[in-house]
């Protein structure tokens, strides 16, 4: 009995790891296996889209001021001003699916949204995952941490302390990286992550834009490091071989250059958050960056 | 009392939005439990049978359960079967499978452990009696499998409706993202509310599980 127990067990472990590794390669060779099993059938097409009547957008819904959930249930913020005005001009009506930091390129590459619109950073590792559209924003990496003990520089980090990230975002990846001897403690959701902040965190790092609203708004906080690794912008994202909906999205993008849309959406979304010093360095008009 | 930013709740239809995401959590909890304590009863009842192929069956699919985390299934169950069949299951569908899933493997071991938990004189004796097969399971052996079994699966039913806050991962907004929702809107106006916010999705969780508490203990000591 005892030997059969533990054989069956035996059999349970291999059967799982093997299905375990089935999963992460899965995932990590997404792209490959999508293009190749299907033309098309993991997304819709502009046209599917139109003739459907709804596109569905991923956003955040707990990212203020970027996107967020308003007291009357309304999403609200800088990405959906924008996610907005695209579904108005594509003539469609919108619906909004709240995603978390850690499964947007997911929702993407099972085609159970057709956009996602939540503050993406643009990576090269993402950009094999998924298609980015022109960008619409800029950004870097910030290091926020308590008037206390503001933390200036990660040469000297006490391998005590622990960083808070949040899972899935380009800090995380940075930090891996570069950095690889910080400990980080990671949370799932944005809330979460300014949660543990607030309650004695050492340091958070975040997009820049993040850990300045964050330390505008909370008193005894400082951005002791406002700029870490490379200039980065965000950008929409569709399903990998997306072209019809990707060129839609640039020709919206190009064309809302022309009347300085995304200016407008800073000064009704974001100004409150972080002031008109930011505007020109923050907003990416017509998908053309000074930096290049 | 310290300001915890409850006048947030107030504003617009913040309330009914919570209240909302209550109801979304335990639709699909209570749901879940009500498919899955009858399916879990007969398949504790197999399990505990004869038949070596069905028990082996069984004891891997409740072993690859247990071991896997909730929100590994819910993301294998919701991503997964899109990836593998193109199968577009909503958020609170995928939610459903997975919690029925668990709950029924949970339960059936909990009945497998209560029904073995009678003792073999039990049987002998009843048989003794003169009672038929029959009569011994419905005047012996159910009614004390019955009170061993209510802690148990009240245990389990309080556990579900609480991890139903890991759905919103895949999308779904329920109680505890509607607060989070919430929080984070009003992070410049009241920068205190996460406290006073989260206070409140605890009552909530407390006042949706301590009935199902109460019935418990009341039935125990009805059946004592």
């Amino acid at each position: 009995m005892k030997k059969a127990t533990k054989l069956t067990a035996a059999a349970l472990a291999a059967t799982l790891s093997l299905s375990l590794a089935a999963c992460g390669s899965s995932a990590s060779t997404g792209t490959a296996s999508t293009s190749a099993s299907a033309d098309g059938v993991v997304y819709r097409t502009l046209d599917e889209i139109k003739a459907d009547g709804t596109i569905n957008i991923g956003v955040f819904s707990d990212k203020n001021p970027f996107g967020y959930v308003d007291e009357n249930g309304e999403y609200q913020g800088y990405d959906i001003y924008f996610a907005n005005r695209l579904a108005e001009d594509l003539g469609v009506k919108v619906n909004y699916v709240s995603t978390e930091a850690a499964n947007r390129i997911e929702y993407l590459q099972t085609g159970k949204v057709d956009v996602i619109l939540a503050n993406f950073t643009v990576t090269p590792e993402r950009a094999e995952e998924v298609d980015f559209a022109l960008p619409y924003m800029n950004v870097a990496l910030g290091v926020v941490s308590p008037d206390s003990n503001v933390i200036t520089s990660l040469d000297s980090w006490n391998a005590d302390d622990q960083m808070i990230v949040i899972s899935g975002t380009t800090a995380e990846t940075y930090l891996t990286q570069n950095y690889p001897d910080i400990p980080l403690q990671k949370y799932d959701s944005y809330a979460t992550a300014k949660s543990a902040m607030e309650n004695g965190g050492v340091a958070w790092a975040n997009d820049n834009t993040e850990v300045i609203a964050f330390a505008s708004q909370n008193h005894g906080y400082t951005v002791g490091i406002p700029s870490l690794g490379s200039q980065d912008t965000i950008a929409p994202a569709v399903s990998k071989g997306n072209e019809t909906l990707l060129n839609a999205i640039n020709d919206e993008i190009k064309a809302l250059g022309k009347e300085n849309f995304f200016h407008a959406d800073y000064e009704a979304t974001l100004v409150d958050t972080y002031g008109t010093d930011y505007e020109d360095s923050l907003v990416v008009e017509g998908g053309e960056t000074s930096a290049q | 009392m310290p300001d915890l930013g409850l006048n947030v709740l107030l504003k617009g239809k913040n309330m009914a939005r919570l209240l909302g995401g209550l109801w979304v959590a335990l639709r699909i909890s209570l749901l879940s439990v009500a498919i899955s304590i009858p399916l879990g009863i007969l398949l504790g009842v197999l399990m505990s049978g004869k038949n070596p192929v069905v028990k082996a069956i069984l004891r891997v699919y409740l072993e690859i359960i247990r071991i896997m985390p909730q929100m590994v299934l819910l993301f294998l169950v919701f991503f997964g079967t899109t990836r593998a069949w193109g199968w577009d299951l909503s958020g609170e569908t995928a939610s459903v499978v997975v919690f029925v899933l668990w709950g029924t493997a949970e339960m059936s071991d909990l009945v497998r452990g209560a029904l073995i938990s009678i003792p073999k004189h039990q049987y002998e004796s009843s048989e003794a009696l003169g009672l038929t097969k029959a009569q011994t399971y419905w005047y012996i052996i159910i009614p004390q499998t019955v009170r061993r079994l209510i802690p148990l699966s009240i245990n389990l039913i309080t556990r579900m409706i609480k991890t139903t806050s890991l759905v919103l991962m895949i999308g779904v907004v329920e109680v505890l993202k509607v607060a989070q929702q919430i929080i984070e809107a009003n992070r410049m106006a009241s920068p205190n509310a996460a406290f006073g916010i989260y206070l409140v999705v605890f009552l909530l969780y407390f006042l949706t599980c301590w009935p199902i508490s109460l019935l418990a203990s009341y039935l125990e000591k009805k059946w004592r």
